[in-house]
């Protein structure tokens, strides 16, 4: 069955998208992102350290593979905004994540800088997938900004706690016409497949499975997950007769009463 | 972007090969998803849903009463004018009609408004035929800024107007707009609305949602039910209802379900439209958007209305009188069409008391 | 001369190419982003280009991240 996410014209089968933080080593996020099926990978920009190098997490990210680059470290919609361009000017594509925080307490999204920093980046051409709390005024902002997909938190950043905002993310996903990606929060396969059950488009995981007992078993895991809930999204909930209370029939006059 | 568009979308569509392949079971299944989308409200609306009408009904009442309460707001129309240029085939305002035409003056308004506040209603909804001439758009407003000292919330079912009109009408008080389309079909629109500007489908259709960019508070819409098969009819409706709601979230947003009444030069309904028709179409919208209004006027006969309050209704009119000056003045113009529940307001908020229901005289004030 | 690299000051040799100044401190320019008074350059520029008193150089690295 054709069942394809899109976004920014392009077309994803998996609907996995993986975070590269928080491996214990980045000599398995190849293995990782083999065995999850990711098509979109997120990465950040950092400026180097000269006291203590480190790889370019790019070389481990296979060809073909979509890169997301996010604007974190970013406190304001301008700093997202010089992060994006940075991004793309070297060779990342055109694709962002948005993420500007500026509560160190909570790490939780700053929606009123993510709109602008969605408005500008979008008129530039980029693919814009801002991350948000779940608010649905900010979301059909963002939207109307021209965001590629709006991708609101499930818990705070790390936190592993699951869908704790599940009503306002299933608002989100009957008021929004493009895509919801449930981004941060997720903390288990189950609650990845309960996403996907509810209508989310795809879901983005990066500390769930990075901080795993085995982040390559984990990431098939989710893989699965993701998978299952899609297809019981698509299949539709079952056949749940719910019976009349019998006691006081509501239509029942239609028999009894003569036309007029 | 207009609901023009959405329309649109369903030019050739197959309506009754939809409906031909709806079973039973299908309706059941729906009535099992969270939230209906469109293709779900279509079902809704299908003949096999007519064996499970109970099994809707219980769901629109559950959800009607998660929704509104047993609350039910009351308000009458008062017909300003019965002047009107257009020749509508069903319409007893018809241009073509001889009758006794009549646009009340300020005074006469005035003493309208008082026999009808004295009833209790704070909820008004102004009326006149289409003709610019004798109701311009300042008559209105005038006639408006006299109401306010009386009513709590002043709705208009006037002719369409411009987005700067509404906002005029807005000024001097109006709170809210109703408009009907009377058929979404524009090949049946055209061949009922006879002459006049009404002819005009578009702008009528549009005007809805220059009401809400205006900042009405409030907008009514609906068909005419009658004219048209009404399955197709209430699909639009509901469609533009949730259009409109989509795009509009502050305004509440409500849809009437008229049925064609007789009236002076009778106008045999084309479709006729069975009480099972008319609840089928309530429930289908109730479960379709569960926050929509629901409007039900005194067209419909007294032991009808009772039965329907529990199926989704939340706004009813009463104590109606479709007469020109018909509440308080012995020179009345002609009316627009028969009354059917006749019961005054007295009579109306006791029926619904005693179905344990709250009749609710104001729910606003404009501040 | 002075040039602020990654926002601090270093005192560098005249007449100082990039590819050289990126060479002294052990960087394969391939896994980096070079960026000079805010322009992020391509790695085929860096041999032509010698930096100049004031010059604001940033040498960002994609890492990994959510």
């Amino acid at each position: 069955m054709e069942d394809k996410l899109v976004l920014g014209g392009r077309e994803i089968d998996n609907r996995l998208l993986l975070g590269t933080g928080k491996f214990p080593s980045k000599a398995i996020i190849p293995e990782v992102i083999k065995r999850s099926g990711s098509q979109v990978v997120t990465m950040a920009l950092r400026r180097v350290d000269f006291d203590s190098q480190q790889e370019n997490v790019l070389n481990y990210i296979p060809k073909g593979c979509i890169l997301l680059p996010n604007t974190s470290g970013a406190r304001n919609a301008e700093e997202a905004v010089r992060i994006a361009r940075i991004a793309r000017a070297a060779g990342c594509g055109d694709w962002v994540k948005i993420e500007v925080i500026t509560d160190n307490k909570y790490l939780l999204p700053d929606n009123y800088e993510t709109i602008t920093a969605t408005e500008i980046l979008a008129r530039e051409g980029f693919v814009v997938l801002p991350y948000m709390s779940p608010d649905l005024m900010v979301a059909k902002r963002l939207q109307d900004a021209g965001a590629a997909a709006v991708m609101p938190l499930g818990a705070p950043i790390g936190s592993n706690r699951g869908l704790k905002t599940r009503e306002l993310i299933r608002i989100l996903i009957d008021e929004i016409e493009v895509p919801i990606i449930v981004d941060a929060g997720i903390g288990k396969p189950s609650e990845a497949a309960e996403a996907m059950e509810m209508g989310a488009a795809a879901v983005l995981v990066n500390t769930a499975i990075a901080t795993a007992g085995d982040p390559v078993l984990m990431a098939e895991a989710f893989s699965l997950a993701v998978k299952a809930g899609r297809q019981a999204y698509l299949a539709g909930p079952g056949l749940t007769r719910e019976y009349a209370e019998a006691s006081s029939p509501l239509t029942g006059f239609l028999r009894e009463v003569q036309e007029a | 972007m207009s609901f023009a568009n959405v329309c649109s979308q369903f030019k050739g569509f197959d309506f009754d090969g939809f409906f031909n392949r709806i079973q039973p079971d299908d309706i059941i299944k729906v009535l099992g998803k969270p939230g209906l989308d469109r293709t779900d409200f279509l079902v809704m609306l299908s003949p096999a849903a007519e064996g499970v009408l109970e099994e809707m009904a219980q769901k629109a009442h559950r959800l009607t009463l998660q929704h509104f309460g047993r609350a039910m707001v009351l308000y009458t129309p008062l017909y300003l004018s019965n002047y009107c240029v257009n020749v509508c085939s069903y319409c007893g305002f018809n241009a073509r009609n001889r009758m006794y035409r009549k646009t009340l003056t300020l005074d006469e308004v005035e003493a309208e408004a008082r026999a009808i506040a004295s009833t209790g209603l704070k909820h008004i909804l102004v009326l006149t035929g289409e003709s610019r001439r004798h109701v311009p758009v300042s008559y209105i407003a005038g006639c408006v800024r006299v109401l306010r000292r009386y009513f709590a919330s002043i709705g208009i079912e006037v002719y369409p107007m411009e987005e700067e009109e509404y906002r005029v009408l807005i000024q001097a008080g109006v709170d809210s707009l109703t408009i009907y389309q009377e058929t979404y079909d524009e090949e049946v629109y055209d061949r009922v609305h006879v002459k006049g500007p009404k002819k005009h489908y578009r702008y009528r259709l549009e005007a809805p949602e220059r009401g809400c960019r205006a900042g009405m508070r409030a907008v009514n819409i609906g068909a005419l039910l009658g004219l048209n098969d009404w399955r197709r009819d209430a699909f639009f409706t509901g469609l533009h209802a949730a259009y409109l709601q989509d795009r509009y979230p502050e305004v509440e947003l409500s849809v009437s379900v008229p049925r064609l009444r007789p009236h002076l030069g009778n106008f045999p309904p084309l479709y006729p439209v069975l009480d099972k028709n008319l609840v089928q179409i309530l429930l289908a919208l109730r479960l379709f958007i569960p926050r929509l209004g629901l409007t039900l006027s005194t067209r419909e006969r007294a032991e009808l209305r009772d039965r329907l309050i529990p199926l989704g209704i939340t706004r009813m009119s009463a104590g109606s009188c479709t007469k020109v000056g018909g509440y308080a003045i012995q020179d009345t113009g002609h009316g627009q069409f028969d009354i059917a529940d006749t019961r005054n307001v007295a009579e109306i908020r006791e029926a619904l008391l005693g179905r344990g229901y709250d009749p609710v005289f104001k729910d606003w004030h404009p501040f | 001369m002075l040039v602020v690299v990654n926002g601090r000051e270093e005192r560098l040799p005249e007449d100082l190419s990039l590819m050289d100044f990126i060479q002294s401190k052990g960087l394969a320019p391939e896994s980096f982003v070079f960026m000079l008074n805010d322009r992020v350059l391509k790695w085929d520029e860096l041999n032509g280009i010698i930096l100049q008193e004031n010059d604001r150089l940033e040498i960002l690295r994609f890492v990994g991240g959510g």
